[in-house]
């Protein structure tokens, strides 16, 4: 008898646990749905506590009204969905760090909203898993070079601007296949990865054309189906081509064609139904735009802060001059919360070129992603 | 449910105590439950598609996809709907759950009749194969076999050629595809002349087997005579041409042609499952009293024929039922396709879940899609089931 | 072959052992036989030798060694790494005092422990991770045996051990979890990753899904149509589809079904899914366990007056739930090999974390090392753990009681 009692003890014990261990999980068949509320404590990452208090909200009450900022603010971390395996934009180092111009910008938003640019949740998305993970409001904020479309901007989440204008192109092995236009690749087998704009592109593309794509949901086997020779060719944007051509064992045998299939903008996007934290994001990009374009980078803000006359800096950094008001952004966030953001990231000029500029393997051309005073693309409204 | 019992003195049970009420309560308070899990998960579904300006709802099936898929049984573009795509997918999935059953069946048999082999390298090697591929994941063995195994295969140029006929390159594997010519029809006739011989032969051996002198070795002389008859008509008409796959600017083209992700999920799921297959066969022929064999042995049968006649018969009553179980495990698992770019249904599916901003609606279809599979396997495995054991008696 | 005459001596039988009859019995029995040995037999030399060429001369190795702290721990931080070598040494000592004081399969599984740990140290010392992990793991190989010592000597007894591994789950939990504010400052499950995400995500989800795979299948034997309806159809229709479509469901779907102010974080929603998923295979396996109770010990105890909740804890449970243990070693084998499938919802687990360090540009291309390696840890793993469920089903005397 009393091993059956034991038995039961264990068996209660570890329904304990159940519970206990936030099982949450809804259970069907079971007569108590066993949903505990979740812990939305074990935010703070080791090393950097986040300055804001979490204070949770009760279990019950319904909150519809806790915008994303606050909610962001209240857990201490941002939850930033990255692609994970494209260097130069994200990827893993061997130390296990994020990298690369994607993950910088959502370094800059931690910053930004939360003062520490290491409070990020990094979560590697797969292409096909961004429209879902953004609609159910999983992710803060989707940096992830995603093109910017008119169907994802009404059926994903709203699009912050542009931070790298980019364009599809096609890659192709020259030792292999003898072609320089597009329309010579008929009848090849061509990788492209799943879920992306450059999928339905190259359907257009190639309508007229016959073709076989070799499609694969992840950025890998995408580019090693297409090195170890299953595909004629591969299509991307033109910087992830160059990004992944760089790792490969004879990067020099590999050509990109030099047709731009489409226009590829990629940058954040925030979930449908929160305008506030949109303009968050949105003014985010446009600081680290116009940090660029007043000359302030993460070496000089801290001087800019104290010696700099010029109104339209003093508002970007919230220096309120004597014998004037405070300038309200209206943002939600800390009056200086560009100096933090500055000061931990740098400006754009800065984010590109540590992770795609003339340093890194990449050597990637700023072209249309240039200021527009130097005849390219990045313009930010005025910060006033 | 209904309880003939006497009604008991109502006085002497109250309510509370009452078996019949509590059984009610209980029933009613798991639906209430139930339902109110289900009230509480639908309330929020609701508020978060209102938040968000989300609908939930199927017709995006007629829109047109806009994706291509790379491979399908049916003619498909990007200009077709959502609703081809998805029976795309989920023929590709039927192809090569359907295939892979087969093939695993064969091999799980081989395998495990290798187990028991009276060879000892025989034995180890069936017994090796069966532990390392049962201890680790198909999904890393799907990855080795793709990347590994096919992709480096010869390039087109190099490409592995048979009689200049059957092609292997990493592109796949491309074989003369059959295509019916005029005269198929009129070949029909000698296949019927050939089962008209072959019925005659088995009639007169069953006849002849009441009687004091069977002849042994009638039906086989009717298959014999069935082979001939069809292999002269072959000879002469001519009723199957076969083209052969031409090496194009890019590829082969014409024939038939496997693309090695078809190939790669194929050969994975064959080889993880004909492992499970044959420890079930192992299993089956072993719980055949020995008894069976030596008597069999007795009787004179050779090897072949007792495990023929004798063990298969016996064991396949045991062997059916966790045979279901691993036919079910392989159409499943094919989901794992979509690490290697099969389009199949799962790989479809999650496509259009990304595209169409319907996750809800398109992973419910997928799941009914896969439950649907399983439930009529299960059927048809249950249905045989029945009919071995009924025959056995 | 005999009965020439009564008179003549048979000349001893030759060769009925040694390495000669040996081979001529087992490998070249007949000419069929013979044949097929030396084709296997070339094909396998074949096979070893080609692979055996490229593991030493080709692969390149440096790709696992270089990143083995990811293939462990992912991105679990560097300094906080000694909070899971302490749990291994916890559980060590368990596992070293459990085979002293039961023996038998306890003490199989605590061979296997320590040889797991010696294994690792090995790689780890060929790593740029440095002796001193290596010599904790040596540390706590050896401590299963000192514990061991204990045990033996029956200092401690059984009870208190039972209670002490039921904690050790919570306790393991809150290790590697951690809190704020302690010397164990919290690590977001974030940045769980490789081995250590897929032990966690493979023991988690059969220990919880167990207590609901018991409920489930007393639900589906029940006489209440409705509860057994309801239980019944929950296991078919989990057991109908496959796993990547609950993980699916758990980490994409889940969150529009709850409030939006609750957030779980992905780990424990992939562990939910595990859950619910696996809850239906173990339901199935305890039925078994139930169906193998005579009717005659349910009458008897109702005979005894014993209510149906007493019946089933007393009489029924404790009998069936100890014939399906082997089973559910074998179920906990199959669902650690599962917990790959969490890579396609993108977590780093231990392929995860492979597949993100093949997009390392240092180690582009080196595929196959790295799934080879992933592959013998899960062989030598699940290996391990099916030979120790062999030899619980032989200690716990399934099948002959």
């Amino acid at each position: 008898m009393s091993r059956s009692r034991l038995s039961f003890i264990t068996l209660m014990v570890l329904a304990l646990v159940v519970t206990a261990c936030g099982d949450t999980a809804p259970s069907p068949g079971a007569s108590q749905p066993a949903v505990s509320q979740p812990d939305v404590d074990p935010t703070e990452s080791v090393g950097g506590a986040p300055s804001t208090a979490p204070s949770e909200s009760q279990a019950g009450e319904p909150a519809p009204s806790a915008g994303r900022l606050a909610q962001v603010q209240d857990r201490g971390q941002l939850i930033c969905g990255v692609n994970g395996s494209l260097p130069g934009f994200s990827f893993l180092d061997e130390d296990g760090q994020n990298t690369g111009f994607d993950a910088d910008f959502c370094r800059a938003l931690a910053a930004a909203v939360l003062g520490d640019p290491e409070a990020v949740e990094f979560r590697a998305i797969n292409a096909d898993q961004r429209g879902p993970a953004l609609q159910t409001g999983d992710i803060d904020v989707l940096i992830r070079n995603t093109t910017w479309t008119v169907s994802r901007d009404t059926a994903w989440g709203l699009f912050a601007p542009t931070t790298f204008y980019d364009g599809q192109a096609i890659m192709v092995n020259s030792t292999l296949v003898d072609a320089t236009t597009i329309d010579e690749l008929e009848g090849a087998a061509i990788c492209v990865q799943s879920g992306t704009t450059t999928e339905l592109n190259l359907a257009d593309r190639f309508a007229a054309l016959d073709y076989q794509p070799i499609v694969f949901p992840e950025i890998d086997p995408t580019y090693a189906a297409y090195e170890d020779g299953r595909c004629d060719a591969v299509t991307s944007d033109r910087s992830q081509l160059v990004a992944r051509r760089t790792a490969f064992a004879n990067p020099d045998e590999h050509v990109i064609l030099e047709e731009v299939m489409s226009k590829e903008p990629l940058g954040p996007v925030a979930p449908l139904g929160d305008d506030e934290w949109f303009n968050v994001v949105k003014w985010v990009v446009y600081a680290t735009i116009e940090a660029e374009e007043q000359g302030i980078d993460s070496t000089n803000v801290a001087d800019m802060v104290e010696t700099s006359e010029n109104p339209v800096v003093q508002r970007l950094l919230g220096v309120t001059p004597e014998g004037t008001d405070p300038f309200e952004s209206g943002l939600g966030l800390e009056p200086d919360w560009v100096v933090t953001m500055i000061g931990a990231v740098g400006n754009y000029a800065e984010i590109y070129d540590r992770n795609l500029g003339p340093g890194t393997p990449f050597d990637l051309e700023r072209g249309l992603n240039s200021l527009w005073t130097d005849d390219g693309l990045l313009y930010a409204p005025p910060y006033r | 449910m209904t309880l003939n019992v006497d009604p008991p003195p109502v006085a002497a049970v109250p309510p509370w105590r009452d078996v019949r009420v509590l059984r009610i309560a209980a029933q009613v308070v798991a639906v209430i439950a139930v339902g109110l899990l289900v009230a509480f998960l639908a309330r929020n579904f609701a508020t978060a598609l209102s938040e968000r300006g989300l609908g939930f709802g199927f017709g995006f099936l007629g829109r047109s996809a806009g994706f291509d898929i790379s491979e399908s049984p049916i003619p498909y573009s990007p200009a077709d709907t959502y609703g081809t795509a998805f029976l795309v997918g989920l023929l590709n999935t039927l192809f090569v759950s359907f295939i892979g059953i087969i093939l695993a069946t064969v091999l799980g048999i081989v395998v495990g009749v290798a187990r028991l082999s009276p060879n000892w390298l025989v034995r180890r090697i069936a017994s090796s194969y069966v532990e390392v591929i049962r201890n680790t994941p198909l999904l890393v063995q799907l990855f080795i076999i793709y990347f590994a195994v096919f992709l480096q295969l010869p390039a087109v140029a190099q490409s592995i050629s048979f009689a200049g006929s059957v092609f292997l390159n990493q592109r796949g594997v491309f074989v003369p595809g059959p295509q019916l010519t005029a005269g198929f029809t009129p070949w029909l006739a000698f296949v019927a002349l050939g089962i008209g011989v072959l019925v005659a032969a088995r009639a007169v051996a069953r006849h002849r087997e009441d009687t004091e002198r069977p002849i042994r070795g009638l039906t086989a002389l009717g298959w014999l005579g069935l082979l001939t008859v069809v292999t002269i008509g072959w000879v002469l008409i001519g009723p199957v041409a076969f083209e052969l796959p031409v090496r194009a600017r890019f590829n082969f083209v014409g024939g038939l042609g496997l693309s090695p992700e078809f190939a790669a999920l194929l050969t994975g799921l064959v080889l993880y499952t004909a492992a499970f297959i044959g420890e079930v066969v192992r299993g089956g022929i072993q719980a055949v009293r020995r008894g069976q064999v030596e008597a069999a042995r007795a009787l004179g049968l050779s090897e072949g024929e007792t495990l023929r006649l004798v063990v298969f018969p016996q064991a396949l009553r045991i062997i059916v039922p966790p045979l279901t179980s691993q036919y079910l495990n392989l159409a499943k698992n094919s989901s794992l396709a979509i690490a290697i770019g099969y389009p199949d249904l799962f790989k479809v599916g999650q496509t259009m879940a990304n595209q169409t901003g319907q996750p809800l609606p398109v992973i419910l279809m997928v799941m009914s899609t896969y439950l649907a599979i399983s439930l009529v396997t299960s059927l048809l495995m249950n249905i045989y089931n029945r009919r071995i054991q009924v025959l056995e008696r | 072959m005999s009965g020439q005459g009564m008179g003549e001596t048979l000349p001893p039988p030759r060769d009925v052992i040694g390495p000669a009859a040996w081979l001529r019995e087992n490998l070249f029995s007949g000419w069929v036989n013979s044949v097929v040995t030396l084709l296997t037999g070339a094909a396998i030399i074949w096979l070893i030798v080609t692979i055996g060429a490229w593991a030493v001369s080709e692969a390149r190795w440096t790709v696992v060694t270089n990143n083995l702290r990811l293939f462990l721990i992912g991105q679990y931080p560097a300094d906080q790494a000694w909070r899971i070598l302490l749990n291994l040494g916890l559980i060590s000592v368990l596992a070293g005092l459990s085979a002293g004081a039961w023996g038998g399969a306890t003490r199989a599984m605590a061979v296997t422990l320590s040889a797991l740990q010696l294994m690792l140290a090995a790689l780890v010392v060929a790593s740029p991770l440095g002796i001193i992990p290596a010599g904790v793991l040596v540390l706590n190989a050896a401590l299963v045996w000192v514990a061991f010592g204990f045990g033996l000597r029956g200092w401690i007894p059984r009870r208190p051990l039972l209670i002490a591994w039921v904690l050790s789950l919570p306790v393991s939990f809150l290790l590697i979890s951690g809190v704020a504010g302690t010397p164990f400052p919290s690590v977001s499950s974030n940045v769980w990753g490789g081995l250590l995400l897929t032990v966690l995500l493979a023991t988690v989800g059969i220990l919880l899904s167990f207590p609901f795979g018991v409920l489930l299948a007393l639900g589906r034997r029940s006489q209440l149509p409705v509860v057994s309806i309801m239980s019944t159809g929950y296991i078919e229709i989990i057991r109908g589809v496959p796993l990547v479509t609950i993980l699916f469901m758990a980490d994409i779907i889940l969150p529009l079904f709850l409030p939006g102010e609750w957030r779980l974080d992905r780990v424990a929603r992939a562990m939910g899914g595990i859950t619910l998923f696996s809850a239906a295979y173990v339901a199935e396996n305890v039925r078994g366990g139930l169906q193998a109770i005579p009717s005659g010990q349910i009458e008897a105890s109702q005979a005894l007056g014993l209510s149906g909740a007493q019946t089933n804890i007393h009489i029924v449970l404790p009998q069936a739930l100890r014939a399906v243990i082997p089973a559910n070693v074998g179920l906990f084998i199959s669902l650690l090999k599962d917990t790959t499938l969490v890579t396609i919802i993108g977590l780093l687990e231990l392929l995860g974390i492979s597949r993100a360090i093949l997009a390392q540009p240092d180690s582009f291309g080196a595929q196959m090392e790295v799934y080879v390696f992933i592959a013998a840890v899960f062989f030598i793993l699940c290996y391990a753990m099916s030979q120790a469920s062999y030899r619980l089903e032989r200690a716990l005397g399934v099948g002959t009681r």
